[in-house]
């Protein structure tokens, strides 16, 4: 019996830090191979190159980095408001009832797979942005669009918890002192849920960085700084996904390394995010 | 009532309706489309012309495979590290490794975790584009989900229980296997069933490690085509309109399916817990 | 030689001392009431003899506290036998989320016991002497969170039995049930007392007088005075002693 329970303990201690190796391995192997990449073609050079040339030799990533946070900016201008709306709506303003049907409905919906966005954004959002506003269509707005719909589940979901989790009280105190209901919401509830709707834009943030084959469906995949938000973009994702089938030599090294690029800047989001929420 | 309420409020009300339309416009649409494609056949058949005619077949055998697999994988790693978590580890220094590693897990984008799958499982560990490979990539990624849901789900357990228990000279062990893991079991199947439903719809990841072979796999060392991959193969390259609406309504019905079930059984759970 | 002895017994959660060198004896199957307003470290007591309070993160202890001479945090004590030599029956009476049978069966399961004859008799005997077996003979295979307040606690007690213990601690076991399923746990402990060495902890006085056994008054984690019931509630020998018995603080 005693065994038993040592051999328990040490089977989940093991276990338990599969979830650490698995980081471990995964920073390990992905700047194995990405790392060459920076020494031959330079650090500096690799992140502020506007050429990206790999048939020349040309490896410089500045438009992807610049595309990625264009796309993921508009994607926030997008997806923060309308989804810190629906949640404050569903939280403050709707009765019990119907945020009792659309909160599991919008959470249903978070399982919509990213390729299903990628395809209505091809199918609807790019022929009707070529038709309306001209240029190709596949474009620095429709990415933004594609992605912005694709937060909306996870800035509903999370910012509606925080918001749920501010006490009554602070209403009732606000309400009984003769504010409106806006007001009561501006005042009070938004301030005091603000690290969790904080917390939310940056999960939000990072789902769109991180995205990749919605983006390739619509984003254009030129490697070059787009001028207008209607000008093609090539993201970082689709960097990698897009030559990562024929890439060979330093140019699938640089592709690995565009993958450590992507790898610092996500970990700097969760690290903050992580800080923003420990705050509360 | 003030003026500025009355435009905050219709912006409010204007911005949910927008975002629950778009997302039920959706999953409407690709299904109304997906519809007319759809049929026994189209589910049991091969593609023919590389997916411009036939069917699905492969893609629903190789999604089957592939999350089956993964979550084979994932749930007694992901289960055992929430147990470990609640019942073997104060907090402390290790639980907080513990912890950032699966946090960190969680942030880390799919097309990542499709480049480590690909240098270490199909490279390095020599499997090839498999289902095998597929799998512990995609173990890898819906670890944290499952440790998540487990753990909340298990520290819902009355302490009382562990009490009795463990006055009742049952070892820790026997208290987890015997009292917490039932009690908790709605939960854990819960987030089990949430990381396959993300399992099934994920492309990046997969990709890169499990290939996208059109073949019935015989084993799980053979590549396969999820349907995802199939569809986003069949979309980006223009081969079937048709058929990429019919398989993205499989798709599509097939997550709704799982997530939903997902929410019954957390629901069923809130019932219990409320009505005593 | 006493069943249970402390000698110099101190405890501590992290900076908060809960017990004050405190020395106690209770003799074979004796029972010992330990009365004390609440924070006066009658459970502490409790959950330091069967190591319960080994949870507890930053809690420690200082002296000794004996069963059959040994102490019970010496080192080579396996902690889950020695939970089973000494039982406990918590405040809240709450039954496992298992049925009747099963909540009965879970200890000796635990210890091993798998044969299904054994079982049948080692839980109806528990039953029987926990007084509850009339009561639930005919739905042993239900859900055991169905039964009364009452039920519940006969059943935990009926649950301690069924291991086979040879001290069972009661905290406050009554508190929660209505007059007459207390009365009904009183008269059962009555009968055990034959048995088994039993600590009773309750914050009633009157509780203290009825059962009419040796008394411990605990007061802000010190013993305060100790002997038969008859004496102290007729000739308290301290003054917190009588305002206790005589309800003016607790």
């Amino acid at each position: 019996m005693l065994d038993q329970e040592k051999w328990a303990e040490t089977v989940l201690t093991v276990v338990g830090l599969s979830a650490v190796a698995i980081l471990g391995l995964i920073i390990l192997f992905i700047f194995k191979e990405g790392l060459p990449a920076f020494t031959q073609v330079g650090l500096w050079q690799f992140l502020t190159g506007t050429d990206w040339l790999p048939s020349k030799g040309k490896l410089g990533i500045l438009p992807m980095i610049a595309g990625s946070f264009m796309v993921t900016a508009g994607a926030l201008l997008i997806g923060l408001p309308l989804g810190l709306g629906c949640a404050i709506y569903l939280s403050e303003f709707a009765t019990p009832r119907t945020a009792a049907l659309l909160k599991p409905t919008i959470e249903l919906l978070a399982g919509i797979p990213s390729v299903v966005f990628g395809f209505i954004g091809l199918t609807l959002i790019v022929p009707f942005i070529r038709v309306f506003f001209g240029g190709p269509g596949f474009s620095v707005l429709a990415s933004s669009l594609v992605l912005g719909i694709m937060i909306l589940p996870t800035m509903v979901s999370v910012s509606y918890d925080a918001l749920r989790a501010v006490p009554l009280t602070y209403r009732e105190g606000m309400l009984a002192l003769g504010a409106s209901e806006w007001q009561t919401v501006k005042m009070v509830v938004l301030p005091a849920a603000r690290p969790g709707i904080l917390a939310a834009a940056i999960l939000a943030m990072g789902r769109a960085v991180g995205e990749t084959m919605a983006v390739i469906m619509v984003a254009g995949n030129s490697a070059i700084v787009p001028g207008s938000v209607l000008d093609p973009v090539r993201t970082m994702t689709s960097n990698i996904a897009l030559e990562m089938g024929y890439a060979t030599g330093l140019h699938r090294q640089a592709l690995f390394a565009t993958g450590v690029v992507l790898f610092v800047i996500i970990s700097v989001l969760n690290i903050v995010a992580r800080a923003v929420v420990r705050r509360k | 009532m003030p003026r500025e309420d009355k435009i905050m409020l219709f912006l409010i009300r204007l911005a949910a309706a927008i975002a629950v339309s778009v997302l039920l416009f959706i999953v409407g649409y690709i299904i109304i489309q997906g519809l007319p494609t759809l049929s026994l056949r189209f589910l049991l058949s091969s593609p023919t012309d590389m997916g411009r005619g036939g069917g699905i077949l492969p893609g629903i055998i190789g999604t089957l495979t592939l999350t089956l697999v993964s979550i084979l994988i994932a749930t007694p790693l992901g289960v055992g590290t929430a147990i470990f978590l609640t019942e073997y580890t104060r907090e402390g220094m290790f639980a907080n490794l513990v912890r950032f590693g699966t946090e960190s897990l969680a942030g880390i984008p799919s097309i990542i975790f499709g480049l480590f799958g690909f240098l270490f499982f199909v490279i390095r560990l020599n499997m090839g584009w498999s289902i095998l490979s597929g799998a512990l990539t995609l173990a890898s990624m819906i670890l944290p989900t499952i440790v998540r849901t487990s753990e909340e789900a298990i520290r819902t357990v009355p302490d009382a229980y562990r009490e009795i228990s463990f006055a009742l000279g049952a070892s820790r062990w026997q208290t987890v296997t015997a009292i917490v893991l039932p009690t908790a079991g709605p939960g854990i199947v819960t987030g089990i069933i949430l990381g396959l439903g993300r399992a099934v719809g994920e492309t990046a990841a997969v990709i890169f490690t499990a290939g996208s072979s059109l073949r019935i796999p015989r084993s799980v060392l053979d590549p396969v085509r999820t349907l995802p991959v199939h569809f986003y193969i069949l979309a980006r390259e223009g081969i079937s309109l048709n058929n990429a609406y019919g398989t993205a309504a499989v798709l599509l019905i097939a997550i709704l399916l799982i997530n939903l079930s997902a929410y019954l059984v957390m629901h069923r759970i809130s019932i219990r817990n409320g009505g005593g | 030689m006493p069943k249970i002895k402390a000698i110099n017994f101190n405890f501590f959660y992290a900076k908060t001392q809960a017990l004050h060198s405190l020395n106690l004896e209770i003799k074979l199957n004796n029972l010992l009431t330990i009365m004390g307003p609440t924070g006066s470290g009658k459970t502490t007591f409790l959950r330091a003899l069967n190591r319960l309070n080994d949870r507890v993160p930053a809690a420690r202890h200082a002296g000794q506290l004996l069963l059959d001479g040994t102490d019970v945090y010496a080192p080579k004590v396996d902690v889950a036998e020695l939970r089973r030599r000494v039982g406990m029956v918590f405040a809240l009476p709450l039954p496992l989320p298992l049925s009747i049978y099963e909540n009965v069966a879970y200890g000796p399961r635990k210890k091993g016991i798998n044969s299904r004859s054994r079982l049948d008799t080692i839980v109806e005997k528990a039953l029987i002497d926990a007084a509850i077996f009339e009561e639930v003979k005919d739905r042993l295979n239900s859900s055991a969170q169905h039964l009364s307040g009452g039920q519940q606690q006969r059943l935990a007690l009926a649950r301690v039995l069924a291991v086979e213990p040879e001290v069972i601690l009661l905290d406050e076991p009554t508190s929660g049930l209505d007059p007459l399923s207390t009365f009904r746990i009183e008269e059962t402990l009555q009968q055990l007392k034959k048995q088994y060495t039993i600590i009773l902890v309750t914050h009633d006085p009157l509780q203290a007088a009825r059962i009419n056994s040796d008394v411990a008054f605990l007061y802000l984690g010190k013993l305060i005075e100790v002997g038969p019931a008859t004496e102290m509630f007729t000739r308290p020998r301290n003054r917190r002693t009588e305002d206790y018995i005589t309800g003016k603080f607790g």
